[in-house]
């Protein structure tokens, strides 16, 4: 390699370098505006910013919805399986949404404690597979914490 | 073997050569795309959660990881054409901006569309789906300094400083499942682990992805092609090939 060549490619891993440490930097400074929501341990944690919305993200818990009788609100509580938080929600929910999905919730926390939602949307996960495939996961899984499916 | 890729360095013999192959690649990546097309659509099963409204990932999927292959292949390319000076390296990283934008812009849409009824929304700012229109407007930065330079070569090594100062979203788009909380769901399959997706899914989703690389080796080989032509327009070889009845 000649002296020319050995310099220009120095430059560009000099170059590369540099910018991979500060969009690091930059990036680790900005952490908290990339979350995209806050799990339900950060809330009781009081880690959520108070007094203005912010997403609220996680499981919703089995057996926890509720419709109450005006038939557009539904309540329910998001837990990331250590701590939870109520939720209530008026309006439609996504297809997705069912009780121990994943969903990112919208809103504000009221004084109570109580998580007031103005969007759900529903969080997929990364798997894919075949209806009796996870028929019969549910069924072994149900089996061995003996609930009933 | 060196002596082979010496001589694939050289324009010219490039032109014929890639002119040689290019349809055995093109048969090649229509077959493939049959064959994933139909087992993706037709052999798969539905899925648990989603039904059939999943199958937008044998095309979602495979854009999406092109749009960062692609990004890589022109910044290396870039890179050697600024270090060794070499003409068709320069020539590859130019000619695979429109296609890394057009798969990029491919990936968002079918994203979009699928974003709706799965997640109930068509786009939210989180860090993988922004990360992933930074790659698009990148692309098309690269796209607009090389068209904006008059002189080629001095086109081609600005474009690729961009083109390396831009790599660094790369590893920022596939690990921001991981860094931070997002909507998009964790990777499936690139993963140090067993891929969480049934096989008779994977199988279609593979030979999309293969299709996929196939059809921008046709492409970029295509484009080269051209922009060798465009660019030796004055040497004998391009007139003799041209005048040839």
């Amino acid at each position: 390699m000649t002296p020319a060549r050995r310099k220009r490619l120095l430059l560009i891993g000099l170059m590369l370098a540099g910018v991979g440490v500060a969009v690091g930097f930059a990036l680790n400074a900005f952490n908290q505006n990339l979350m995209y929501f806050y799990p339900p341990s950060d809330v009781i944690a009081g880690k959520a910013p108070a007094g203005h919305p912010f997403r609220l993200g996680g499981l919703v818990s089995a057996g926890s919805v509720q419709r109450l009788p005006d038939g557009l609100t539904t309540r329910f509580t998001v837990t990331d399986q250590v701590k939870s938080v109520s939720v209530e929600y008026t309006g439609i929910l996504p297809d997705l949404f069912r009780e121990g999905q994943g969903i990112v919730a919208h809103g504000r926390l009221r004084g109570d404690g109580v998580f007031v939602a103005d969007e759900v949307l529903a969080k997929h996960d990364e798997k894919y597979m075949p209806p009796e495939v996870a028929a019969s996961l549910k069924g072994s899984h149900d089996a061995a914490t003996g609930t009933a499916p | 073997m060196w002596h082979f890729f010496h001589q694939l360095a050289s324009p010219r013999y490039f032109y014929r050569f890639a002119g040689r192959i290019l349809p055995w690649l093109g048969a090649a990546c229509l077959l493939l795309m049959l064959a994933g097309l139909y087992q993706g659509l037709l052999v798969a099963p539905t899925d648990y959660q989603q039904g059939d409204s999943y199958r937008i990932m044998f095309i979602h999927v495979p854009a999406a990881w092109m749009s960062l292959f692609v990004y890589v292949v022109m910044a290396v390319s870039g890179a050697v054409g600024l270090v060794w000076r070499i003409k068709l390296a320069e020539i590859v990283a130019v000619a695979s901006a429109p296609i890394g934008a057009s798969f990029t812009f491919l990936a968002l849409v079918t994203g979009a569309i699928w974003g709706k009824p799965t997640w109930g929304t068509w786009w939210v700012w989180d860090a993988r789906l922004t990360s992933e229109l930074i790659l698009l407007f990148l692309y098309l930065g690269v796209i607009a300094l090389n068209s904006a330079i008059e002189d080629k070569r001095t086109a081609a090594r600005a474009t690729s400083v961009l083109a390396l100062v831009g790599v660094v979203n790369i590893p920022i788009i596939h690990y921001s499942v991981e860094w931070w909380n997002t909507l998009h769901q964790g990777a499936t399959v690139t993963k140090f682990d067993v891929p969480s997706i049934d096989l008779r899914m994977l199988i279609p989703l593979l030979l999309m992805a293969l299709a996929f690389k196939l059809f921008y080796l046709v492409v970029v080989l295509m484009r080269a092609r051209c922009e060798i032509l465009q660019r030796e327009r004055n040497t004998g070889w391009v007139r003799e090939l041209v005048e040839a009845p």
